[in-house]
C-alpha cells in the first residue's frame, strides 16, 4: 500500500506493508542508515527520529503513522553537519563506538528545539530514553549543553 | 590495497622488519586504489601521494576504543605530519599489518613501537630523497608537517614532492630507525577527536549492519533457544510463501558452541520480512543434551563442590592452617556473581557474498583472523579464498571475539548463491552471547592483631572440565593478593555446563576484583583499621612481587595509584548518615588502578552514586588523553551498570532473558554525574585502556554501601538486594 511522506525535506512514496516499522523504511526502502536498530522494541532510542518534529522510536513506529506527515532523520539534521549539536558532538569527541549517537543526537535536537537552554532536569528528561552503551552519558550531557551556548 | 611497486616496498620493509610480517598476498588485496607512479608507500601502513596527500591504515578493528584514532596518530607523529592533513583509511585483513585483534587491551602495547617505527622508516627515506636531491648530507635535513627542511640553504620540499624519489630507495630496517624523544612529540599526548566522529554525527553508513552490496538479500537465523539443539523438522514450505522471502532451509550446524549451530535460516528482501515470516515459523527441535541445565541446578552443584573438597589447588604459599589458628580474628565468607551477557548495541551481524571461488565477508569482528579460519574449516575452503573487511562494530566488549555470526552468514550466502546481510534481533544476542561466566568464591582470612593480613584462603567454583576451566572462567595463581599475604592457599573446582561462556571486557577481573577488594575490606573492618591504611599495609613497600623468576605485580605502582586517588577523594573525611565511600584498586590488562566512589542508599533502598575518583598507569604517556578519559568514564559507569541489575539465568538450558527491559544498562540519569580521572605517570612500558579501569569500580561501589548502611554486599548485581536501611 503506498504511503507518501516527506523525509529530509523531500516527498516520498514508498509502497510496503503499512504496519512495516519506519525504521526499516528508512534503512532498507529509501538507504538511510544513520538511523539505527538496537532493540526493535522502544527501549534504547537508538531508532530516534522526528515526526512533524516530535521524537518518536522509528522501529516501533508503524510507517503509515507518518502519512502525510514530515520525518527528519540524522541526515536531514543539517545539510552539512553544522547544526549546533553536531558541532558539539564532534568538538566535545562524544563518541566511543558511536552506535547510539545519530539517536542522542536526533533527541538533543528535539529538547534544544523545544528548550533552547535546557536545564540538567530537562535534558535528563529527554535523554532518558536513549541508552548508550558504551557509557559517553558525561559528554553527552556536555555537549547539549555546549550547543546550547551553556 | 597496495600497487605493485607498494608491494615490492613491503617486502623489503619486512626483510628487516619487527612486524611487516610476510608477504602482501595479492588475493587479499581488496579495491586497489589508483596511485600514480608518483606515488610512495614505505610499508603496508603509509601512502604519500604526489599531490601530498598522506594516508595512513588502522589496522586494528575499531569497536570504539579509538584504535582508528591514537595507533595512526603514532604513526603520524613520527613520518612527522600534521594530523589535520592526514587521511585515516581502515585496513582490511592482511597478513601485512600483522596481528589484527581488538582484545585484552592489546592494541596499544603490541603496536606502540612497531608503528612508531613504520612511521620513522618512512620519515628516514623521505629525508634521504630530499638529501640527495639536493646533494646535501642527510644529517643536515629535518622534518616537520609534511615537509623535509634544509636550514643551512634555506630550502624545503613536501613530502608528495618526495613521493616519486623516496619510492625508489631501499626501506631501512625498522630495528635501525631513530624514533623522536617524548618531548618532541606534537600528535601523541595531544587530545584529538575520534576520526569517524565527524561521519557518525552525519549519520553516514560506517557500521557494520549498514553495509549494502547490490542485489542483497536480508537473513535472520532462528536457533534453537536450548543450546546445542538441532532442528528436526520445520514448516518450510509455509515460510517460503510468506511475502518477500527468497528461500528457506535448515542448516545442520555442527557441536562446536562457538562455530555453526543448527538452525532456520530465512532470507527475503528485507529483514523485516524475514522477521515477520520467523514469526510463523514451527520448528520441532532435537536436543543437544542441555535441557536439565539451569541457573538453579549450577548453584545447587556450587554448593556441593564447596562443601566438598577442592578439585585442584593452584596455589599453597606457606602455612594457611598454622595462620588462621593463630589469629587475632579470622573472616569466612562466600561471593558470587552471575552470568553476563555483553549487549553490545549494534546486535550481532555480518554481510557475505560468495563468488569467483571465494567467500568474501564484511565482519564486525574483534578478531577477523580467526573469523577467517572458522569460515575456511566450517565451509571447507582454503583460509586464502576467505576475505575479511573490517567494518567498525557498534561495541564489542569481548563479544565478537567469537564469529558465530561470520559463519552463520558465510554458510547462508554460499547457499543462496547472492550476496546476504545476517541481522540478529536484540532477542537473539541476549539469548545466544557467550556469556561471562559466573562464580561463587568461598574465602577465610586472617588477621593479626597490629591489623596485616596474616592468611588468606580462597575457594573458586566455576565451569569446566578437569584442568581445563571454561572460556572466560579462569583464575590466576598468581591473582592478588597472591605473593602479597605469607600464607596464602587458592583452590578451584569446575563443573561441566553447555552454557556458551567467554570474554567480557576485563574478563575475569570484572568478577574477581568483586570479591577479593570486597573481602579486603571485610578484612579491614574485622581489624578495625582504615581501608586505605589497610590496603597499603597489604601491598608494602614498593616492590615487585616474583613468580618465581617472573615479576607479576608491581605494588609500588599500586600504591600511587591508590595514594593519587585517597587525596583527589579526599578519603577519610566526615559523610552524612546514608552515604559512605568505598576503595579498591585492581591490576589487569597491564594496568593499575584504584578507585574512590561516593554513593548513598535512600530510605527506600535505591543507591545513588555521586562522584566516581579514578587513579590509573598505564605507563609514562597518554596516547590520546581525550579518548583516555573518555574510556575510563565509559569503564566506570559500565561497571557500575554490570553491578546494578544485570544478571543471566538460564532455565531448562535456555537464557531467560531477552532485551534491555530485562537485562538493563544504566541511563543518563543513573549514571554518577561526576567522575574524576587522573593517569599517574610511571616509568614502564605505554599500554592499553579498554579494559582495566572498569573491575575497581565494582568493590569500590559495595565498600561504600557498606560504608553508607553497614551492609555487606557478597553478591550481584545489587537489585537483588533489600537495601532498606535496617531499622
Amino acid at each position: 500500500m503506498p504511503v507518501s511522506f516527506t523525509v529530509n525535506g523531500r516527498a516520498t512514496t514508498v509502497d510496503v506493508a503499512p504496519e512495516m516499522p519506519l525504521l526499516w523504511v528508512l534503512r532498507d526502502t529509501l538507504d538511510l542508515k544513520g538511523t539505527k536498530f538496537g532493540c526493535g522494541l522502544a527501549q534504547c532510542g537508538a531508532c530516534t527520529v522526528h515526526l512533524d518534529g516530535s521524537p518518536v522510536r522509528s522501529c516501533s513506529t508503524p510507517v503509515s503513522a507518518a502519512e502525510g506527515k514530515r520525518v527528519t532523520t540524522i541526515e536531514g539534521l543539517s545539510d552539512d553537519g553544522s547544526h549546533p549539536l553536531q558541532e558539539a558532538w564532534v568538538e566535545v569527541d562524544v563518541a566511543q563506538c558511536g552506535y547510539c549517537q545519530a539517536g542522542q543526537i536526533m533527541s538533543a535536537a528535539a529538547l534544544l528545539a523545544e528548550h533552547p537552554k535546557p536545564t540538567d532536569e530537562q535534558i535528563d528528561a529527554a535523554m532518558n530514553g536513549n541508552l548508550c552503551r558504551c557509557a559517553t552519558y558525561l559528554r553527552i550531557r556536555s555537549a547539549i549543553h555546549k550547543a546550547a551556548g551553556q | 590495497m597496495l600497487d605493485r611497486r607498494g608491494f615490492l616496498q613491503v617486502t623489503a620493509a619486512a626483510g628487516g622488519g619487527l612486524l611487516l610480517g610476510a608477504w602482501l598476498e595479492p588475493a587479499l588485496a581488496s579495491a586497489p586504489p589508483t596511485l600514480g607512479n608518483d606515488s610512495f608507500t614505505p610499508n603496508a601502513f603509509i601512502r604519500i601521494a604526489g599531490d601530498g596527500t598522506v594516508t595512513i591504515i588502522a589496522k586494528n578493528p575499531e569497536i570504539g576504543q579509538g584504535v582508528k584514532t591514537s595507533l595512526p596518530m603514532t604513526i603520524a607523529e613520527e613520518l612527522d605530519v600534521r594530523w589535520e592533513d592526514v587521511q585515516i583509511e581502515q585496513g582490511d585483513l592482511n597478513p601485512a599489518y600483522g596481528g589484527q585483534v581488538a582484545g585484552g587491551s592489546t592494541g596499544t602495547p603490541t603496536n606502540w613501537e612497531p608503528l612508531r617505527r613504520a612511521g620513522a622508516a618512512g620519515r628516514q627515506m623521505l629525508v634521504a630523497a630530499a638529501a640527495a636531491t639536493w646533494g646535501v648530507a642527510e644529517s643536515e635535513c629535518t622534518t616537520r608537517d609534511g615537509r623535509v627542511h634544509h636550514a643551512a640553504s634555506n630550502r624545503s620540499l613536501g613530502y608528495g614532492e618526495l613521493a616519486a624519489r623516496a619510492a625508489t630507495l631501499t626501506a631501512p630496517d625498522l630495528r635501525t630507525v631513530a624514533l623522536k624523544p617524548p618531548a618532541e612529540y606534537r600528535i601523541i599526548g595531544k587530545p584529538i577527536g575520534s576520526v569517524d566522529t565527524p561521519r557518525i554525527v552525519r549519520g553516514e553508513p560506517i557500521f557494520g549492519i549498514d553495509v549494502t552490496l547490490p542485489g542483497m538479500r536480508y537473513a535472520a537465523f532462528e536457533k534453537c533457544p536450548v543450546f546445542g539443539g538441532k532442528v528436526a523438522d520445520a514448516n518450510l514450505d509455509a515460510i517460503r510463501a510468506m511475502p518477500g522471502v527468497r528461500a528457506a532451509f535448515v542448516v545442520d550446524g555442527g557441536t562446536n558452541l562457538s562455530g555453526l549451530l543448527g538452525g532456520v535460516a530465512i532470507v527475503a528482501d528485507s529483514w523485516w520480512e524475514a522477521q515477520q515470516a520467523r514469526k510463523q515459523l514451527d520448528v520441532t527441535w532435537v536436543s543437544g543434551g542441555t535441557e536439565l541445565q539451569g541457573s538453579a541446578v549450577f548453584a545447587q552443584q556450587a554448593s556441593a563442590l564447596m562443601a566438598g573438597t577442592p578439585q585442584r589447588t593452584l596455589r599453597q604459599d606457606g602455612d594457611v592452617p598454622a595462620a588462621l589458628a593463630g589469629a587475632h580474628r579470622t573472616v569466612t565468607a562466600d561471593y558470587h556473581y552471575p552470568f553476563l551477557a555483553h549487549a553490545t548495541l549494534e546486535p550481532m551481524n555480518c554481510t557475505a557474498w560468495f563468488h569467483d571461488g571465494k567467500m568474501e565477508l564484511w565482519a564486525p569482528t574483534q578478531n577477523p583472523g580467526s573469523g577467517r579460519q572458522l569460515v575456511a574449516t566450517t565451509l571447507g575452503i582454503a583460509p586464502d579464498d576467505v576475505i575479511v573487511h573490517l567494518v567498525r562494530a557498534g561495541g564489542g566488549f569481548g563479544r565478537r571475539l567469537a564469529n558465530d555470526y561470520m559463519v552463520e552468514a558465510a554458510w547462508i550466502a554460499r547457499q543462496v548463491g547472492e550476496p546476504v546481510k545476517l541481522l540478529w534481533s536484540r532477542e537473539d544476542d541476549t539469548r545466544h552471547d557467550f556469556y561471562r561466566p559466573a562464580g561463587w568464591h568461598r574465602l577465610t582470612g586472617a588477621v593479626s592483631a597490629a591489623g596485616d593480613v596474616t592468611a588468606w584462603h580462597q575457594h573458586f567454583i566455576s565451569f569446566g572440565e578437569g584442568e581445563r576451566f571454561a572460556q572466560g572462567a579462569s583464575m590466576s595463581a598468581t591473582e592478588f593478593p597472591a605473593l602479597f599475604v605469607p600464607n596464602f592457599r587458592l583452590d578451584a573446582s569446575v563443573m561441566p555446563s553447555g552454557v556458551p561462556t567467554g570474554f567480557l571486557r576485563a574478563p575475569g577481573s570484572n568478577g574477581l576484583a568483586f570479591v577479593s577488594q570486597s573481602f579486603i575490606d571485610e578484612l579491614a573492618h574485622a581489624a578495625g583499621r582504615d581501608p586505605v591504611q589497610m590496603r597499603l599495609a597489604l601491598l608494602g613497600p614498593p616492590r615487585l612481587a616474583m613468580d618465581g623468576e617472573r615479576a607479576v605485580y608491581d605494588g609500588g605502582r599500586m600504591r600511587a595509584v591508590l595514594e593519587a586517588v585517597a587525596q583527589r577523594s579526599g578519603w577519610g573525611r566526615a559523610m552524612p548518615t546514608g552515604r559512605g565511600m568505598g576503595v579498591a584498586f585492581h591490576f589487569s590488562h597491564r594496568g593499575y588502578f584504584a578507585e574512590v566512589v561516593d554513593a548513598s542508599v535512600a530510605a527506600d533502598g535505591a543507591v545513588t552514586v555521586h562522584k566516581v575518583w579514578v587513579a590509573g598507569d598505564i605507563g609514562p604517556i597518554i596516547i590520546n588523553p581525550s579518548n583516555a578519559v573518555n574510556q575510563v568514564e565509559g569503564s566506570v559507569i559500565d561497571g557500575l551498570s554490570e553491578m546494578f541489575a544485570q544478571e543471566i539465568t538460564v532455565t531448562n538450558g535456555q537464557v531467560d532473558q531477552q532485551h534491555f527491559g530485562d537485562f538493563p544498562l544504566l541511563r543518563l540519569t543513573e549514571s554518577p554525574r561526576e567522575i574524576d580521572v587522573h593517569f599517574v605517570k610511571s616509568d614502564s612500558p605505554v599500554t592499553g585502556l579498554g579494559e582495566p579501569a572498569l573491575p575497581p569500580v565494582i568493590p569500590a561501589l559495595c565498600n561504600a554501601i557498606f560504608a553508607a548502611t553497614g551492609r555487606r554486599i557478597r553478591s550481584l548485581p545489587l537489585s537483588q538486594h533489600d537495601l532498606f536501611p535496617a531499622s
